[in-house]
């Protein structure tokens, strides 16, 4: 096993879950509960939170907001189809080192060698970076749901022992676990032992409350009554039988319109000529518009 | 807690989900850092350790609402009477659900029927959620009839609480008298401490609500609706638990995931429920099957072409070559028998071979029962596939005589209509169970079709244990096909199709 105590000994980073919904909500990430429990768990146990949901839930934000919120430096691998371990662990700097066993002609090869495969020319890429910060990090695996199985393979290897060994070097290993959080959009089954070595969140659509708190606090300017109907609106919008339901960035590029526009209140007519923020399929529009605008049966009974 | 923990992994396990020991580990550990008397919390917990993907979320939510039906802050309100009721106090339980507030067990039981629909009221108007507990617990005591021992789900129960509500009459007066009070500008005036409050609106110029806002105000107590239901549900589940035992109760309501549901006996709900599922089922194996291409699209090396292009760097042979493989997408006719009982696997399976239609040079699809058309081109026209696969059952023409399945007729038909059109590239895909009504199979069009074709393969929803008997002349086309699968279920329909390609 590694040398480092995956599970107890280091200083728990936060006391308790409703804390770390406290400190996500000053850097202005809006949890519930579940949400900021896994995060609080993570942090107990050691262990990389994978973050499985719809577009524009809040994936990648979580990550960043968790590291403003332990003042962290983030540190985001960007995964993509064909990301190997050069671009995602490190690579020699070949160039550099042609140069210098150029400069260096006369000496002998293993003094060159001993040289040349030093740090200096190294080319540290994220996950080493992470492995080796000497401060506190927040690693981002982003999408992870798109790099090929080997490469998902050399992630659990980190993620499993948080070291890295370098034939040339030697090994790193980390001198505090970050914490971790891999995104997936779901595109691919990923292997059962990332998952089974992940903590999973599965992140979906806000509640009502919560999505007027995101709202007031990402929107400028807007006022309470818009944030209230935005996200009723959005709720309401949800509960249909749509091809795509709105995200949060599509509810917040909506209320920022609307303000723009100089709208207080959204009737019908501003619905309907807005509603293309919101929804992506003409069908869907049109559904959304009759519904929005129909006064359904329990409302149009003269119930007084 | 921690027996509690390993019989609740056993039932997850036996409803399909794959728990490691390592994970079954996690929970344990993971549990030992919150408070056990959080319920929520406990529940996050596990899903967290437990749980890693979210087809499989509603299996263990309805596991998990058995297992710890009993913990709770809603369960405590019950008072002294309820804290017994853990398994061996069943009867006891049960038997406060069947009086009319004479089983006299706690002071809840002594309210009227006004006295409950006033509280009812109150509580939506509210959304007190202590106040809905209270509702919920009071309603299933007073009407849902619950006696011990008896086999019945708990929808037979839940059905016979919710008549006796007439929520649709106290939505009607709660969207009335907010609408009332809100165009006589007495809104946001009641409402006691922490009650949730509802949307903000204002009355317009004109004094009244837009149609937009009464909307709002409706779906807000429509969501209220929603929770009061689901927590007769819970309440209801904690009698049946009393009743019969975690373990028993669990193994009731145990249903299949979505990728193991037959397709042949699949409720209006597992249909839904299967529906969402085969959307991210494309997508994965769209992505799945694109990668296995843009892999075997490198062919094998090619020597000559290395060592040609190998002088333009002096003879070094530094860029490998390769052979281009044969571009080799298959051409797809589907032809899928839509009657009655096959139905829902033609869809799926129309759904599913269209949503991957880029992987195959061209598909078409041919309908029948005992008539048959081709809908190929409503699949062009629609902007979805689940919209083209609804229309199709609505536009197709496949009813001959008498709408019964006549594979033989069907199949002639469409020898003589697109056979002609069947050659070395294409792969014939049969659906359906090969139950014709007696007719005659007309076998000799499989034959055809197969000398032809470059594959010609049946798919049937039915066991295999059931192929040959009854009407079903499965066995007739077997022998010219290329081969015959077994298609059950969303899991067996993925892999053939994978297999396909
Ligand atoms: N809980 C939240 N609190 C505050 N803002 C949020 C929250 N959730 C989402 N947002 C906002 O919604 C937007 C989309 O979030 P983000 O980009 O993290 O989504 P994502 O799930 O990573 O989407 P994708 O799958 O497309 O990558 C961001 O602008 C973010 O600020
Ligand atoms: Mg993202």
């Amino acid at each position: 096993m590694s040398s480092l105590d995956l599970s107890s000994n280091a200083e728990p980073r936060f006391s308790s879950v409703a804390e770390v919904r406290r400190d996500l909500e000053r850097v202005g990430y809006f949890a519930d509960d579940g949400l900021a429990g896994v995060v609080y768990l993570a942090d107990r146990l050691g262990k990389p939170v994978l973050v499985e949901g719809p577009a524009g839930t809040g994936k990648t934000e979580l990550a960043k907001s968790v590291a403003a919120m332990t003042g962290a430096r983030l540190i985001r691998l960007q995964c993509y189809e064909g990301l190997d371990e050069s671009k995602a662990l490190y690579e020699w700097n070949y160039k550099k080192q042609l140069l210098r066993i150029q400069v260096e002609q006369g000496a002998g090869w293993e003094e060159v060698e001993e040289n040349i495969f030093s740090e200096d020319f190294l080319l540290t890429r994220p996950l080493l970076e992470a492995i080796s910060a000497p401060e506190p990090v927040v690693l981002l695996i982003d999408e992870v749901d798109r790099v090929e199985i080997e490469t998902e393979a050399l992630l659990l290897e980190v993620l499993s022992d948080y070291q890295v060994s370098i034939p040339e070097l030697g090994t790193v290993v980390a001198s505090q676990i970050p914490l971790v959080f891999l995104t997936s959009n779901n595109t691919r089954e990923l292997s059962e032992a990332l998952k089974r070595r992940c903590l999973f969140l599965h992140l979906d659509y806000p509640s009502v409350e919560r999505e007027r708190a995101i709202v007031l606090a990402k929107v400028p300017g807007i006022t309470d009554q818009l944030a209230d109907q935005v996200a009723r609106i959005v709720r309401s919008l949800r509960a249909l039988d749509l091809k795509k339901h709105p995200s949060i960035s599509e509810t917040l590029d909506w209320a920022r319109t609307l303000v723009l526009l100089g709208i207080e209140s959204v009737d019908e007519e501003t619905a309907r000529s807005t509603l293309h923020l919101l929804l992506k399929y003409r069908s869907d529009i049109e559904l959304a518009a009759k519904e929005l605008a129909a006064a359904t049966s329990a409302a149009a009974e003269p119930g007084r | 807690m921690l027996d509690v923990l390993t019989g609740f992994v056993a039932e997850l396990r036996r409803s399909g989900l794959p728990v490691s020991v390592t994970e079954a580990a996690d929970a344990a550990d993971a549990i030992g850092h919150l408070p056990l008397e959080d319920r929520q919390a406990i529940k996050y917990a596990l899903g967290a350790t437990l749980v890693k993907s979210s087809a499989h979320w509603r299996a263990f939510d309805t596991a998990f609402e058995v297992y710890f039906s009993l913990r709770g802050p809603q369960f405590d309100l019950v008072g002294p009477a309820g804290a017994e009721q853990d398994g061996e106090a069943a009867p006891e339980g049960a038997e406060r659900g069947r009086g009319e507030g004479d089983a006299g067990a706690g002071g809840l039981e002594m309210v009227s029927p006004e006295e409950l629909a006033a509280m009812l009221y109150r509580a939506l108007r509210d959304a007190d959620q202590s106040m809905l507990g209270a509702v919920a617990r009071l309603a299933v005591a007073r009407f849902a009839g619950m006696e011990p021992g008896r086999p019945v789900g708990g929808t037979y129960y839940l059905y016979r609480t919710l008549r006796n509500l007439d929520l649709e009459g106290v939505l009607a007066r709660l969207v009335g008298e907010a609408r009332a009070r809100i165009e006589a500008g007495t809104a946001g005036e009641d409402g006691p401490d922490g009650a949730r409050p509802g949307p903000i609106l204002r009355a317009g110029a004109l004094g009244r609500l837009t149609a937009l806002e009464e909307r709002l105000l409706e779906d807000e107590y429509r969501f209220r609706i929603e929770e009061l239901r689901r927590e007769i549900e819970a309440e209801i589940r904690r009698r049946l638990v009393a009743d019969r035992g975690a373990e028993a109760l669990a193994k009731s309501l145990r249903k299949p995931l979505p990728e193991d549901v037959d397709f042949m006996h699949a409720t209006r709900d597992e249909l839904v429920m299967m529906r969402r599922a085969i959307q991210p089922l494309t997508r994965k194996l769209q992505a799945r099957l694109a990668r296995k291409r843009r892999h075997l699209r490198r062919g094998s090396l090619d020597f000559r072409a290395t060592v040609r292009h190998s002088l333009s760097y002096g003879g070094v042979p530094a860029e490998p070559r390769f052979r281009h493989p044969r571009p080799s997408k298959p051409e797809i006719f589907v032809v899928a028998d839509i009657s009655g009982s096959v139905a829902a696997f033609a869809r799926f399976t129309l759904h599913l071979v269209h949503a991957i239609s880029s992987q195959f040079s061209k598909v078409r699809s041919f309908v029948f029962i005992d008539g048959i058309d081709e809908v190929t081109e409503i699949f062009e026209r629609s902007e979805t596939v689940t919209e083209a696969v609804h229309r199709v059952n609505q536009e197709a023409d496949v009813v001959w005589v008498d709408g019964h399945s006549d594979y033989g007729h069907a199949l002639s038909v469409f020898f003589q209509r697109w056979g002609g059109e069947v050659g070395p590239k294409t792969s014939v895909l049969l659906l359906g169970d090969a139950r014709s009504n007696y007719h005659t199979p007309e076998s000799w069009v499989v034959k055809e079709l197969g000398q032809r074709a470059r594959h010609v393969y049946w798919l049937n929803p039915e066991p295999e244990a059931y192929w040959g008997s009854g009407d079903s002349i499965i066995d007739h086309y077997a022998q010219f096909c290329d081969g015959v699968y077994e298609c059950r279920n969303l899991r067996q329909l993925e892999s053939f199709v994978e297999h396909l390609v």
